[in-house]
């Protein structure tokens, strides 16, 4: 008895969305028309790409595996930048944490130039994201548009009650807009087609439909993405924008990830868990269809790049 | 596609009032067996090769399979969706230890040791390995069998039994025939073989060729021979090769239903992999992407639990709500001056915020308000999280008569609403907490320590 290789004929693509410019590295994601490494019934010119989150301030309630991990680069967003380079992040996040109320409440002025420096500090691709209150947004998120002219970086989070502005710096210095929604299937295509509609090119937004660290909802998350890529590859052009998915960030929240003491003796070392919590986090959401995973280990970082390449062939 | 009731209710013999199967007519009958509530034997009325026919016709399109036995069994196959948003995947992969026939004592009892002391207590539920590999490598029998008595003796973990050899294959079946143990590899060259042994005293069988293909003339076999408690190795060569294997197993089985294929899988990730780190990305891969047994080289304390933590949320309900119920949780035994904090109802939210109480290592409750499952500061900015609802939500949620103070902790991420919320509940303090729920424990404690120091 012979079996007809149940090959699917998939008719839609992931749009590509390119980062980088201005003689500097570029990286471009998305652009699959077929599920995760799955090559035998389609292509995937670029493979899941990794970004390395980096604060704009030294960061306060790390876990010790992670600000071991760092050192004391952490005090120099710059300095760690480079360090994230080395450690093979192919696009750099900067979260700009110094612009909450309770942790500095700097301004568009200091965003300005801490993305200047990083940018100069790097030649790879930067993603800039705001400190998640829509007026501080605004406001920081428009100065690191203006400090990043030509290099094309993502600009995050636009988010449904809050997108205007920001699309429209994206729209206006040619960056890309991060489309953040909480797990939800039709609120991350709803808000594609609210950027659409006000005009951010297709090739121009990434979306963040959230993500839930393992253990704490990770499911969900797999499933929202899984949804949302078979979506896209039936055709549905509001889906088929690439995925972005904040692993490491859920990750470093996490007691498995943080707790050193009073945690049964059979969860192991700290330092170990905290790489092996992130990385499944991050593998698993790969699978599901992200296209760039935001990390904080580097430890982690090299075993998802491991696992990339081997299911890149 | 599984058979229709209209064409199962073609085959039955149409006898008028027998009722003797239990329902009204044939066609209730039939109509009851094509959606899987009720089985061929209740009719007495139907020819051997008729409930054969039908009995494979009605066969869920992968086969259960159970290998070990008594109440720890394992289970596996029996899925029917391809992605988990469909329908819940019914049976989480088994997790095995390998243990060789070479390792020495130590080894042996490390492993042995490790299965029974690396359980976990999650949401409820006891989180463990379920298997142990025992593989036949020394060349000397006589060691071979001794490892597998002590495994037996060792606990009721379930038993697959490795061995090229077959005549220690089957000598080792015999010692632990009762426990229902899984024999491979059986293939192309040891199948003939190998079938008249099975059938002394059948147990399952896990069979392993070159490639899926080459799998299907030999479950095909072994079916002739009533053979078909099968798990499938397609001999997959590396890390990618197992994604695409897997893939076209379930896929064959789910969308052509293609029975020599309907059956669960086992992956070797012991064998695939350079190191232990190769193993555990190889292994969480075959969690999410359909594998039946996975065959781990040891049970390590850092890498067991977010792979069992992952089986289990891969594994759970998708329909199961986003939301959580509105009310007041208690995070261990608060007394009436424990903590009070206030939270959304989504339930990823509600997660973080109790088990970060919990590492806090303080008693508190924790009021969670309907947002209709929306976080703190999407509720918020919905309206279901401002100053005055949530008010109205302490007030009637009988906080007020089980705490003696009255201090409130709010998310820092909505600290805007301190001021509304103060004039809603007169005589309570709005504590501002942090924003982030991972910060509780740098929090909780001190403000605890105020609350019952006075």
């Amino acid at each position: 008895m012979a079996v007809e290789v149940p090959v699917e004929k998939w008719t839609g693509r992931v749009g590509e969305v390119r980062l980088g410019g201005d003689g500097c590295k570029r990286v471009t994601i998305g652009g699959a028309n077929t599920l995760p490494f799955l090559k035998f019934e389609g292509s995937i010119p670029n493979p899941p790409a990794i970004a390395m989150e980096v604060w704009d301030s030294e960061p306060s309630g790390w876990p010790a595996a992670l600000t071991s991990a760092w050192g004391d680069v952490t005090s120099d967003p710059a300095a760690w930048a480079r360090k994230a380079v080395e450690y093979g992040a192919d696009i750099v996040m900067l979260r700009l944490q110094s612009a909450r109320p309770g942790m500095g409440n700097t301004g568009g002025a200091e965003a300005g130039i801490v993305v200047d420096r990083v940018l100069s500090a790097i030649d790879l691709p930067l993603i800039v994201l705001g400190p998640g209150i829509p007026e501080k947004d605004n406001e920081v998120l428009v100065a690191a548009s203006r400090a990043a002219r030509g290099r094309r970086i993502a600009l995050g989070n636009c988010e449904e009650k809050n997108y205007r502005t920001i699309a429209a710096v994206c729209i206006s210095d040619g960056h890309v807009a991060i489309a953040k929604t909480p797990v939800d299937f039709n609120l991350a295509k709803q808000l594609n087609a609210l950027l659409a509609d006000i005009g951010v090119p297709s090739d121009s937004v990434i979306m963040d439909p959230d993500t839930a660290a393992l253990g704490y909802g990770l499911e969900y998350s797999y499933s929202t993405i899984e949804c949302l890529r078979l979506a896209a590859l039936m055709g549905e052009a509001m889906c088929a924008r690439p995925i972005i998915s904040h692993a490491g960030p859920e990750s470093r929240h996490q007691k498995e990830s943080r707790a050193t003491r009073g945690v049964p003796a059979a969860w192991g070392d700290p330092a170990e868990r905290a790489v092996l919590w992130e990385t499944l986090t991050a593998t698993t959401c790969i699978h599901a269809g992200a296209d760039l995973v935001v990390m904080c280990h580097p430890g982690a970082v090299e075993l998802v790049k491991f696992a990339i390449g081997k299911l890149m062939g | 596609m599984p058979i229709k009731g209209t064409d199962v209710a073609k085959k039955l013999p149409q006898r008028k009032g027998c009722k003797d199967c239990g329902f009204p007519t044939c066609f209730a009958f039939a109509m009851k067996l094509a959606s899987g509530g009720a089985t061929v034997d209740k009719c007495p009325y139907l020819s051997e090769e008729i409930r054969a026919e039908l009995e494979d016709a009605l066969a869920p399109p992968i086969k259960l399979v159970t290998v070990g036995s008594g109440e720890d069994a394992l289970k596996i196959g029996n899925e029917e969706v391809i992605y988990r948003h469909e329908k819940t995947f019914a049976h989480a992969p088994g997790i095995a230890v390998l243990i060789s026939d070479k390792e020495d004592d130590e080894g042996v009892e490390d492993k042995i040791a490790k299965m029974k002391e690396l359980q976990f207590e999650r949401v409820g539920l006891t989180l463990r390995a379920d298997l142990f590999a025992l593989k036949f490598q020394s060349g000397e029998k006589a060691k071979y069998e001794a490892l597998v008595k002590k495994v037996c003796d060792a606990g009721d973990a379930g038993i697959i039994l490795i061995s090229e050899d077959l005549g220690a294959l089957f000598a080792a079946r015999d010692i632990c025939a009762g426990r229902n143990p899984l024999l491979y590899p059986i293939t192309k060259d040891n199948l003939e073989q190998a079938i008249p042994l099975i059938k002394q005293s059948p147990t399952p069988v896990g069979v392993k060729a070159e490639s899926v293909e080459a799998l299907i003339p030999l479950t095909s076999r072994l079916k002739e021979e009533g053979i078909e408690e099968l798990v499938l190795d397609p001999g997959s060569g590396n890390f990618l090769e197992v994604l695409r294997d897997q893939t076209l197993i379930r896929r064959a089985a789910l969308k052509q239903n293609f029975r020599p294929l309907g059956y669960p899988t086992i992956v070797f990730p012991c064998f695939l992999a350079g190191d232990g780190l190769e193993e555990i990305l190889t292994a969480s891969m075959c969690v999410i992407k359909f594998a039946g047994i996975i065959v781990l080289s040891d049970l390590k304390k850092d890498s067991l639990l977010p792979l069992l933590v992952q089986r289990l949320n891969i594994y759970t309900d998708p329909r199961m709500p986003l939301a959580i119920e509105q009310g007041v949780y208690e995070v261990g035994q608060p007394k009436d001056e424990a903590p009070v904090l206030v939270t959304s109802n989504w339930s990823l939210t509600y997660f973080l915020v109790s088990s970060a109480t919990e590492e806090s290592k303080v008693h508190a409750f924790v009021c969670v308000k309907d947002t209709e499952g929306l976080g703190v500061v999407t509720g918020w900015g919905a309206g279901k999280f401002s100053g005055d609802s949530v008010g109205a939500f302490i007030k009637k949620s009988g906080i007020e008569e089980r705490v003696k103070h009255r201090k409130l902790v709010i998310p820092g991420k909505v600290a805007r609403i301190r001021g509304e919320l103060e004039e809603a509940l007169p005589g309570w303090e709005i504590v501002v907490g942090p924003r982030e729920a991972g910060e509780l424990p740098g929090f909780l404690p001190a403000l605890a320590r105020s609350l019952t120091g006075g």
